[in-house]
């Protein structure tokens, strides 16, 4: 009798199975208790200081400027608006960051794999040094020790007396609509569509009869003319204001303040690094078995490029670059230190600052990092699995 | 009879040797590689001497105040003078032996780690991981002992970005480890907590990641319990970066064929022993590399401590930068940074690099 229980209650110990679901109702245990706890102590601690949880505060009036809105912005807005500016502001530095940061990385990666001695050491010194130097230090860089020192408006450094750097920052024409502007925006409408059109009905003659049509050639071609076209007839889509200086400051004219210059430049520059090692390596992965089978098959150099070459190093490519942009978008956030009015500076600094609503802002920041984090995975992954090998 | 003989070789044309050759095989082999070239070599023109005459030649060395730098180029005294801060932050003068003292034990104990064959290597490591640290917090914090104590508020300069990448670096390890092993168990509920653990971390910058560690952790704590804010910057840097840590082990972890989690579970190996025993090893030499990296990005990541007010080096000089007496040494002072930011990192990345040369041994498939 003994013996059988005792047998029955080690077979129980050890069996895993049993001890799977022990360890992982354990664990799930720990996690909820701690987590309980954690949420008892906020309750808390909240009620002591007397800090309303909830939402309600991102209807208060902000009461504070912000030196870039891409929309409209009084002091007497709320902080929901706030939000919306900070969230556009973070998305406008990372997505020229990431179009900068690809050009010039892909012009780098390729300088790097250069026959020509000189420009591949260019390209190399270029990779160590920039990419082993901390982003926000580059930031600083840029802002306290380049920008801000510029001489002020009155003395701005001018090319061609329309474009002014100073220390209020970068001064340019800007567009206004004009008369010409309905028709060229439908004309470029027709235009796109039309190069689609044609686009696919190229894939498919190429796919029927591998007769290749000039695609690239014939679609810049109708990108341009159409356009153009609206343009003789209907006149100019914009007029261009000129900024001129008023007093101690530039009027009219769109203007790049320097915080956000110190931002883009010292991003790029960053991130451009990695990109090139990406690149690098991804077209040395093609093997250069593929390149002679290409020439032997007597395709061109350029088609060569093109059709075989970069299609398999994309491959390549593409999921580390994914994780560079992931992670320029995060670096954006470095915005704080310089003060540009992005997410973090504006939202996690100033309106926690005015509300004192930590938790209710760290998750609403948080919560967008993670969604623009898991948005452009999801698309990057998307593409991979489009440019993907197919396999049998 | 005549025998024929040879003649002697001729040379190779002058156009195939020397440095000749070279110059038109490497940078004019043809138009458009000898316009690159020039291209090239105009931007150097257009860059390098303007750097070298203000860092070096046209530079001020010598002096003690602003006034001393009349030159064109680099104001080095600026840098000179304020040395001491970059350093140590506000560690009182008088004590900053203790900070040399425990880098230069540092060295001296983690030196015989780097000899291949040492013997009892393990034990050594593992006694040195376990002593250091405490010795570390005594010299530098002390206040017992016979040290006076020095807060963590003082802590400041090169230091303290030294101390955060190493502390960081060292809680995360572990945990990273633990997280990657977690990842790839098969029990669906731990998987599931440390793959929402380890994403939510990926997905958010380290700049909120601090927000959140010194504005949050206040609220989460009991009552009363407080912590310094340099201990709840280095939480929130150990959570972040174990993240990636984790990502990086699970790489090795996958590396390891199937054969050897067989073999090790049909020795009669439980998990614990199987994956301390068989496959932690060698997955874990695996990713060295890949560690070392992480910790490049996890130093550098060091300079957002500014963020939270922590006088780390870059805060340092740029608390130095705005002092009146030295106005307009922002560039001095950041070009400073950048250089040794910049030897710290490439040094450890040269380092890294030997290392994957080294630790190849042919296992990858």
């Amino acid at each position: 009798m003994s013996v059988t229980s005792s047998r029955n209650h080690s077979a129980l110990l050890t069996d895993p199975q049993v001890r799977a679901w022990v360890f992982q109702v354990v664990a799930v245990l720990a996690v909820v208790a701690l987590g309980w706890y954690l949420f008892h102590n906020t309750q808390s601690n909240l009620a002591q200081r007397g800090i309303l949880s909830g939402f309600g505060f991102l209807e208060q009036s902000a009461g504070f400027g912000i030196p870039q809105h891409l929309i409209d912005y009084t002091e007497s807005d709320s902080y929901s608006r706030v939000f919306l500016i900070g969230l556009l502001n973070t998305l406008l530095v990372s997505v020229i960051g990431i179009v900068l940061a690809t050009l010039l990385g892909f012009v780098i990666g390729v300088a790097r794999l250069s026959p020509n001695w000189l420009v591949n050491k260019l390209a190399t010194v270029y990779i160590e040094i920039f990419r082993n130097i901390p982003p926000l230090l580059q930031i600083f860089f840029w802002y306290f020790a380049v920008l801000l020192p510029l001489p002020g408006p009155k003395q701005s450094l001018s090319i061609g007396d329309t474009f002014f750097l100073s220390n209020r920052g970068l001064n340019m024409p800007a567009p206004a609509m004009a008369e010409g502007f309905w028709p060229f925006l439908i004309t470029l409408g027709l235009a796109l569509l039309a190069v689609l059109l044609m686009a696919r009905w190229a894939h498919r003659r190429f796919e029927a009869s591998g007769q290749a049509f000039p695609a690239l050639l014939t679609g810049l071609g109708m990108l341009v003319l159409l356009p153009a076209f609206a343009v003789l007839i209907f006149g100019s889509p914009f007029h261009w204001t000129v900024p001129e200086l008023k007093g101690f400051n530039f009027r009219g004219g769109l203007v790049l303040i320097p915080e956000l210059i110190a931002l883009t430049l010292a991003l790029t520059v960053y991130t451009a690094a990695f990109i090139a090692e990406n690149v690098r390596s991804g077209i040395q992965a093609v093997s250069h078995g593929q390149t002679e089978a290409a020439r032997s098959l007597g395709l061109k150099p350029g088609v060569t490029l093109r059709k075989v070459i970069i299609p398999q190093a994309l491959r390549v490519i593409i999921p580390p670059l994914t994780s560079q942009y992931l992670n320029l978008v995060k670096n954006s956030s470095l915005a704080a230190g310089i003060g540009y009015p992005d997410m973090v500076s504006l939202f996690a600094g100033t309106v926690l600052n005015q509300t004192g609503q930590a938790i209710e802002v760290i998750a609403i920041t948080m919560s967008v990092y993670l969604s623009i984090s898991i948005s452009i995975s999801l698309l990057m992954n998307w593409y991979n699995k489009r440019i993907a090998l197919v396999e049998r | 009879m005549q025998t024929h003989t040879f003649k002697p070789d001729l040379p190779p044309p002058s156009t195939s040797v020397g440095a000749l050759a070279w110059l038109r095989s490497n940078l004019f082999s043809n138009g458009f590689n000898t316009l690159l070239t020039l291209l090239a070599a105009y931007l150097v023109w257009l860059i390098v001497p303007p750097v070298l005459n203000w860092a070096l030649l046209d530079a001020n060395w010598s002096g003690s105040t602003r006034a001393d730098c009349s030159g064109e180029g680099a104001c080095w005294v600026f840098v000179r003078e304020r040395f001491g801060q970059f350093m140590y932050g506000f560690f009182p003068e008088g004590l900053r032996w203790r900070v040399n003292l425990t880098v230069l034990l540092a060295v001296a104990g983690a030196a015989p780690l780097f000899i291949q064959r040492m013997p009892r290597k393990a034990v050594y490591a593992a006694g040195f991981l376990l002593l250091y640290p405490l010795l570390a917090f005594w010299l530098l914090h002390g206040g017992f002992f016979a040290l006076e104590e020095v807060p963590t508020s003082r802590w400041g300069g090169l230091m303290l970005t030294l101390v955060i990448a190493a502390v960081g670096i060292a809680g995360a390890l572990p945990l990273g480890i633990l997280l990657a092993l977690g990842r790839r168990s098969d029990l669906p509920a731990i998987r599931v907590l440390c793959v929402t653990f380890i994403e939510f971390w990926r997905g958010v910058p380290l700049i909120t990641v601090l927000f959140m560690s010194s504005v949050m952790l206040p609220l989460f704590l009991p009552e009363g319990l407080s912590f310094d804010k340099l201990v709840r910057a280095l939480i929130g840097v150990i959570l972040f970066q174990s993240a990636y840590i984790a990502e990086v082990v699970r790489g090795g972890l996958q590396a390891i064929p199937k054969g050897q989690y067989e073999a090790a579970a049909a020795m009669g190996l439980g998990y614990w022993r199987m994956m301390g025993l068989v496959i932690l090893p060698q997955a874990l030499k695996l990713v060295i590399p890949g560690i070392v990296n992480t910790f490049i990005a996890l130093f550098k990541d060091t300079s957002l401590v500014i963020i939270i007010g922590l006088f780390d080096l870059l805060n340092s000089i740029k608390q130095a930068t705005a002092d009146p007496a030295w106005i307009g040494m922002a560039t001095e002072g950041y070009v400073f940074a950048a250089l040794l930011f910049w030897m710290f990192c490439f040094g450890m990345s040269r380092y890294s690099m030997r290392l994957e040369r080294r630790l190849d041994t042919g296992h990858k498939r």
